[in-house]
Protein backbone atom coordinates (compact mmCIF):
# COMPACT_ATOMS: atom_id res chain seq x y z
CA UNK A 1 0.00 0.00 0.00
CA UNK A 2 1.13 3.00 -0.77
CA UNK A 3 -0.07 6.41 0.69
CA UNK A 4 0.09 8.95 -1.58
CA UNK A 5 -2.36 6.22 -3.71
CA UNK A 6 -4.19 6.28 -0.54
CA UNK A 7 -4.65 10.00 -0.30
CA UNK A 8 -5.76 10.45 -4.05
CA UNK A 9 -8.24 7.90 -2.89
CA UNK A 10 -9.32 9.42 0.09
CA UNK A 11 -9.56 13.15 -1.71
CA UNK A 12 -11.61 11.64 -4.23
CA UNK A 13 -14.68 11.49 -1.73
CA UNK A 14 -14.54 14.95 -1.30
CA UNK A 15 -16.16 17.53 -3.70
CA UNK A 16 -14.92 20.47 -2.59
CA UNK A 17 -11.41 19.85 -0.70
CA UNK A 18 -8.17 19.66 -3.00
CA UNK A 19 -6.30 16.89 -2.71
CA UNK A 20 -3.30 19.05 -2.71
CA UNK A 21 -4.71 20.25 0.83
CA UNK A 22 -4.19 16.70 2.30
CA UNK A 23 -1.37 15.48 4.25
CA UNK A 24 -0.76 12.07 6.03
CA UNK A 25 -0.98 14.34 8.54
CA UNK A 26 -3.97 16.23 7.92
CA UNK A 27 -6.40 15.96 11.22
CA UNK A 28 -9.55 14.61 8.79
CA UNK A 29 -12.51 14.74 10.89
CA UNK A 30 -11.92 18.99 11.36
CA UNK A 31 -12.16 19.39 7.38
CA UNK A 32 -14.93 21.50 6.71
CA UNK A 33 -16.51 19.24 4.42
CA UNK A 34 -16.22 15.93 6.34
CA UNK A 35 -19.66 14.45 7.29
CA UNK A 36 -21.44 11.36 8.22
CA UNK A 37 -21.76 10.69 4.33
CA UNK A 38 -18.23 11.21 3.64
CA UNK A 39 -17.05 9.38 6.65
CA UNK A 40 -19.90 5.91 4.94
CA UNK A 41 -17.61 7.19 1.35
CA UNK A 42 -14.52 6.53 2.74
CA UNK A 43 -15.33 3.60 3.91
CA UNK A 44 -16.69 2.21 1.20
CA UNK A 45 -13.78 3.22 -0.73
CA UNK A 46 -11.49 1.77 1.67
CA UNK A 47 -13.92 -1.85 1.14
CA UNK A 48 -13.90 -1.25 -2.82
CA UNK A 49 -10.36 -0.36 -3.27
CA UNK A 50 -8.22 -2.67 -0.08
CA UNK A 51 -11.06 -5.10 0.44
CA UNK A 52 -10.44 -4.07 3.74
CA UNK A 53 -14.23 -3.45 6.15
CA UNK A 54 -13.42 -0.56 8.94
CA UNK A 55 -15.80 -0.29 11.83
CA UNK A 56 -17.10 2.63 12.81
CA UNK A 57 -15.17 2.89 15.86
CA UNK A 58 -11.41 2.45 13.90
CA UNK A 59 -12.72 5.27 11.64
CA UNK A 60 -13.65 7.31 14.29
CA UNK A 61 -9.97 6.42 16.73
CA UNK A 62 -7.69 7.40 13.47
CA UNK A 63 -6.78 11.26 13.75
CA UNK A 64 -5.17 11.85 10.96
CA UNK A 65 -5.04 10.32 7.38
CA UNK A 66 -1.94 8.55 8.12
CA UNK A 67 -3.77 6.98 11.19
CA UNK A 68 -6.32 5.73 8.95
CA UNK A 69 -3.79 4.23 6.50
CA UNK A 70 -1.65 2.49 9.11
CA UNK A 71 -4.96 1.02 10.49
CA UNK A 72 -6.05 -0.10 6.62
CA UNK A 73 -2.30 -1.25 6.24
CA UNK A 74 -2.83 -3.98 9.59
CA UNK A 75 -6.17 -4.96 8.06
CA UNK A 76 -4.83 -5.73 4.59
CA UNK A 77 -4.73 -9.78 4.90
CA UNK B 1 -58.92 -19.20 33.07
CA UNK B 2 -57.16 -15.84 33.17
CA UNK B 3 -58.26 -13.20 30.36
CA UNK B 4 -55.63 -12.15 27.89
CA UNK B 5 -56.95 -11.20 24.53
CA UNK B 6 -53.22 -11.54 23.15
CA UNK B 7 -53.52 -15.61 23.97
CA UNK B 8 -51.98 -17.28 20.92
CA UNK B 9 -52.98 -20.80 22.30
CA UNK B 10 -53.02 -23.21 19.73
CA UNK B 11 -51.45 -21.06 16.97
CA UNK B 12 -48.67 -22.38 14.75
CA UNK B 13 -46.70 -19.67 13.36
CA UNK B 14 -43.55 -19.26 11.62
CA UNK B 15 -40.91 -17.46 11.74
CA UNK B 16 -38.55 -16.39 9.50
CA UNK B 17 -34.39 -14.53 10.95
CA UNK B 18 -35.18 -16.55 14.01
CA UNK B 19 -31.61 -17.10 14.99
CA UNK B 20 -31.69 -13.45 16.43
CA UNK B 21 -32.48 -10.16 17.22
CA UNK B 22 -36.18 -9.46 16.61
CA UNK B 23 -36.96 -12.85 15.16
CA UNK B 24 -35.45 -14.53 18.63
CA UNK B 25 -37.23 -12.33 21.00
CA UNK B 26 -40.61 -12.58 18.88
CA UNK B 27 -40.02 -16.34 18.74
CA UNK B 28 -39.70 -16.07 22.77
CA UNK B 29 -43.00 -14.00 23.67
CA UNK B 30 -45.09 -16.25 21.09
CA UNK B 31 -43.96 -19.47 22.98
CA UNK B 32 -44.60 -17.74 26.15
CA UNK B 33 -48.32 -16.85 25.32
CA UNK B 34 -48.87 -20.89 24.12
CA UNK B 35 -47.73 -20.90 20.59
CA UNK B 36 -46.15 -23.67 18.71
CA UNK B 37 -43.13 -22.32 16.57
CA UNK B 38 -41.40 -22.84 13.71
CA UNK B 39 -38.03 -21.25 13.50
CA UNK B 40 -35.99 -21.20 10.35
CA UNK B 41 -32.71 -19.18 9.25
CA UNK B 42 -29.72 -19.58 7.62
CA UNK B 43 -27.42 -19.74 11.10
CA UNK B 44 -28.25 -23.41 12.44
CA UNK B 45 -26.40 -22.42 15.68
CA UNK B 46 -28.97 -19.49 16.55
CA UNK B 47 -31.92 -21.23 15.77
CA UNK B 48 -30.55 -24.14 18.05
CA UNK B 49 -29.89 -21.28 21.09
CA UNK B 50 -33.66 -19.64 20.11
CA UNK B 51 -35.28 -23.11 20.29
CA UNK B 52 -33.90 -23.66 23.66
CA UNK B 53 -35.47 -20.11 24.70
CA UNK B 54 -39.02 -21.40 24.14
CA UNK B 55 -41.67 -22.42 26.63
CA UNK B 56 -43.83 -25.25 26.14
CA UNK B 57 -43.82 -28.27 23.79
CA UNK B 58 -43.92 -29.19 19.98
CA UNK B 59 -41.26 -26.54 18.57
CA UNK B 60 -39.26 -27.20 15.88
CA UNK B 61 -36.29 -25.32 13.54
CA UNK B 62 -35.89 -25.47 9.71
CA UNK B 63 -32.48 -24.47 8.34
CA UNK B 64 -33.28 -22.64 5.19
CA UNK B 65 -31.64 -20.26 2.69
CA UNK B 66 -34.65 -18.56 1.74
CA UNK B 67 -33.28 -17.17 -1.41
CA UNK B 68 -33.04 -20.05 -3.09
CA UNK B 69 -36.08 -20.99 -5.00
CA UNK B 70 -35.21 -24.36 -4.50
CA UNK B 71 -34.50 -24.25 -0.46
CA UNK B 72 -37.94 -22.42 -0.59
CA UNK B 73 -39.97 -24.99 -2.01
CA UNK B 74 -38.60 -27.75 0.30
CA UNK B 75 -39.33 -25.38 3.36
CA UNK B 76 -42.73 -24.79 2.14
CA UNK B 77 -43.42 -28.74 1.43
CA UNK B 78 -42.46 -28.98 4.89
CA UNK B 79 -44.28 -26.73 6.73
CA UNK B 80 -47.60 -27.64 8.57
CA UNK B 81 -50.75 -25.58 8.26
CA UNK B 82 -50.21 -22.10 9.97
CA UNK B 83 -52.11 -19.65 11.84
CA UNK B 84 -49.48 -17.00 11.72
CA UNK B 85 -45.94 -15.89 9.95
CA UNK B 86 -43.56 -13.58 11.25
CA UNK B 87 -41.30 -12.46 8.17
CA UNK B 88 -38.59 -11.07 9.72
CA UNK B 89 -34.94 -12.46 8.26
CA UNK B 90 -33.23 -8.90 7.14
CA UNK B 91 -29.68 -7.69 6.42
CA UNK B 92 -27.93 -4.01 5.76
CA UNK B 93 -24.60 -2.27 4.32
CA UNK B 94 -24.60 1.07 4.88
CA UNK B 95 -23.25 2.69 1.97
CA UNK B 96 -23.58 5.78 -0.09
CA UNK B 97 -25.35 5.74 -3.76
CA UNK B 98 -21.98 6.48 -5.36
CA UNK B 99 -21.19 2.92 -4.12
CA UNK B 100 -24.14 0.76 -4.63
CA UNK B 101 -22.85 -2.49 -6.29
CA UNK B 102 -24.84 -4.99 -7.77
CA UNK B 103 -23.50 -7.65 -5.64
CA UNK B 104 -24.83 -5.50 -2.44
CA UNK B 105 -27.86 -4.60 -3.90
CA UNK B 106 -28.56 -7.68 -5.30
CA UNK B 107 -28.07 -9.57 -1.65
CA UNK B 108 -30.25 -6.94 0.49
CA UNK B 109 -33.38 -7.02 -2.24
CA UNK B 110 -33.04 -10.25 -2.19
CA UNK B 111 -33.29 -11.32 1.44
CA UNK B 112 -35.25 -8.10 2.26
CA UNK B 113 -37.85 -7.87 -0.54
CA UNK B 114 -37.68 -10.97 -2.92
CA UNK B 115 -37.39 -14.03 -0.17
CA UNK B 116 -40.22 -12.85 1.97
CA UNK B 117 -42.74 -12.26 -1.50
CA UNK B 118 -41.80 -16.03 -2.82
CA UNK B 119 -41.90 -17.01 0.37
CA UNK B 120 -45.36 -15.56 1.17
CA UNK B 121 -46.28 -16.38 -2.77
CA UNK B 122 -45.76 -19.78 -2.00
CA UNK B 123 -47.44 -20.12 1.25
CA UNK B 124 -50.55 -18.83 0.10
CA UNK B 125 -50.55 -21.08 -3.40
CA UNK B 126 -49.78 -24.31 -1.08
CA UNK B 127 -52.70 -23.38 1.13
CA UNK B 128 -50.97 -23.23 4.35
CA UNK B 129 -52.24 -20.63 6.08
CA UNK B 130 -55.36 -21.50 7.94
CA UNK B 131 -58.76 -18.89 8.41
CA UNK B 132 -58.16 -16.40 10.49
CA UNK B 133 -54.23 -16.57 9.89
CA UNK B 134 -51.73 -12.93 10.59
CA UNK B 135 -49.18 -12.07 8.36
CA UNK B 136 -46.48 -9.83 9.89
CA UNK B 137 -43.93 -8.42 8.04
CA UNK B 138 -40.65 -6.46 9.79
CA UNK B 139 -40.46 -3.59 7.43
CA UNK B 140 -39.02 -0.44 9.14
CA UNK B 141 -39.39 3.33 9.41
CA UNK B 142 -36.44 3.22 7.39
CA UNK B 143 -36.94 3.81 3.38
CA UNK B 144 -40.48 4.34 4.37
CA UNK B 145 -40.88 7.19 6.95
CA UNK B 146 -37.17 8.16 7.36
CA UNK B 147 -34.10 8.60 5.08
CA UNK B 148 -30.35 8.58 6.52
CA UNK B 149 -27.29 9.11 4.62
CA UNK B 150 -26.01 5.29 3.09
CA UNK B 151 -29.22 4.55 4.04
CA UNK B 152 -30.35 4.03 0.11
CA UNK B 153 -30.37 0.04 -0.59
CA UNK B 154 -31.98 -0.64 2.83
CA UNK B 155 -34.46 1.81 2.61
CA UNK B 156 -35.64 0.70 -1.17
CA UNK B 157 -35.74 -2.59 0.02
CA UNK B 158 -37.98 -2.05 2.74
CA UNK B 159 -39.91 0.42 0.26
CA UNK B 160 -40.63 -2.07 -1.72
CA UNK B 161 -41.70 -4.58 1.09
CA UNK B 162 -44.50 -2.38 2.81
CA UNK B 163 -45.83 -1.84 -0.71
CA UNK B 164 -45.89 -6.02 -0.96
CA UNK B 165 -47.36 -6.10 2.38
CA UNK B 166 -50.52 -3.68 1.52
CA UNK B 167 -51.39 -6.15 -1.37
CA UNK B 168 -51.31 -9.34 0.31
CA UNK B 169 -53.64 -7.46 2.90
CA UNK B 170 -55.79 -6.08 0.28
CA UNK B 171 -55.84 -9.79 -1.70
CA UNK B 172 -56.32 -12.22 1.61
CA UNK B 173 -59.11 -10.46 2.86
CA UNK B 174 -61.43 -11.78 4.66
CA UNK B 175 -59.97 -14.71 5.13
CA UNK B 176 -56.17 -13.56 6.71
CA UNK B 177 -54.52 -10.58 7.45
CA UNK B 178 -51.31 -8.88 6.69
CA UNK B 179 -49.79 -5.94 8.81
CA UNK B 180 -46.01 -4.46 9.34
CA UNK B 181 -44.14 -3.39 12.48
CA UNK B 182 -42.10 -0.66 11.11
CA UNK B 183 -38.89 -0.39 13.86
CA UNK B 184 -36.95 2.34 14.42
CA UNK B 185 -32.96 1.40 15.63
CA UNK B 186 -32.87 -1.43 17.61
CA UNK B 187 -30.20 -3.20 19.47
CA UNK B 188 -29.48 -6.31 17.43
CA UNK B 189 -26.74 -6.92 15.26
CA UNK B 190 -28.26 -5.98 12.02
CA UNK B 191 -25.96 -2.61 11.35
CA UNK B 192 -23.12 -4.25 12.38
CA UNK B 193 -20.62 -2.13 13.20
CA UNK B 194 -20.20 0.37 10.89
CA UNK B 195 -21.38 2.95 13.11
CA UNK B 196 -19.01 4.05 15.91
CA UNK B 197 -20.34 4.74 19.64
CA UNK B 198 -20.08 8.10 19.45
CA UNK B 199 -22.47 8.81 16.34
CA UNK B 200 -24.60 5.82 17.52
CA UNK B 201 -24.86 8.24 20.84
CA UNK B 202 -25.70 10.98 19.36
CA UNK B 203 -27.92 9.32 16.86
CA UNK B 204 -29.49 8.47 20.02
CA UNK B 205 -30.37 11.53 21.09
CA UNK B 206 -32.60 11.87 18.30
CA UNK B 207 -35.22 9.57 19.66
CA UNK B 208 -37.70 11.40 21.99
CA UNK B 209 -37.45 8.01 24.24
CA UNK B 210 -33.92 8.58 24.92
CA UNK B 211 -32.90 5.04 23.64
CA UNK B 212 -32.44 2.65 21.04
CA UNK B 213 -35.34 -0.32 20.77
CA UNK B 214 -35.08 -3.93 22.24
CA UNK B 215 -36.11 -6.91 20.25
CA UNK B 216 -39.37 -7.54 22.71
CA UNK B 217 -40.19 -4.03 22.38
CA UNK B 218 -40.88 -4.54 18.43
CA UNK B 219 -41.77 -9.00 19.82
CA UNK B 220 -44.95 -7.68 21.77
CA UNK B 221 -45.98 -5.48 19.25
CA UNK B 222 -45.47 -8.67 16.74
CA UNK B 223 -47.82 -10.65 19.51
CA UNK B 224 -50.93 -8.24 19.18
CA UNK B 225 -50.81 -8.33 15.21
CA UNK B 226 -50.65 -12.15 15.12
CA UNK B 227 -53.21 -12.12 17.66
CA UNK B 228 -56.87 -12.45 18.00
CA UNK B 229 -56.62 -8.99 19.58
CA UNK B 230 -55.91 -6.98 16.31
CA UNK B 231 -58.37 -9.08 14.04
CA UNK B 232 -60.20 -6.09 12.59
CA UNK B 233 -56.66 -5.00 11.36
CA UNK B 234 -55.41 -4.94 8.21
CA UNK B 235 -52.66 -3.37 6.20
CA UNK B 236 -51.02 -1.31 8.87
CA UNK B 237 -47.90 -0.40 9.47
CA UNK B 238 -47.83 -0.50 13.40
CA UNK B 239 -44.67 2.37 13.66
CA UNK B 240 -42.69 1.49 17.30
CA UNK B 241 -39.85 3.75 17.18
CA UNK B 242 -39.59 5.53 20.32
CA UNK B 243 -41.28 8.94 18.58
CA UNK B 244 -38.36 8.84 15.97
CA UNK B 245 -40.47 9.57 13.19
CA UNK B 246 -42.62 12.61 15.44
CA UNK B 247 -39.49 15.28 13.93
Amino acid sequence: MDINEFIVNFADQFDDTPAENLTPETVFHDLDEYSSIIALSIIAMIDEEYGVALTGNEMKSAVTIQDLFNTVQAKVA
Amino acid sequence: MEYNPFALTGKTILVTGAAGGIGRATSVECARLGAKLILTDINEAGLVETLGLLEGEGHQYLVANLTSQEALDELVAALPQLDGFVSNAGVTKPTPVKFINKEDLERIMGINTFAPIYLTQRLLKKKKFNQNASLVFTVSVGGVYTTAPGNAMYGASKGALQVFVRNVALEGAPRIRCNSVNPGMVNTNLAGRSYSDEDKARDMETYPMKRYGEPRDVALAIVYLLSDASSWVTGHSLIIDGGKTLY
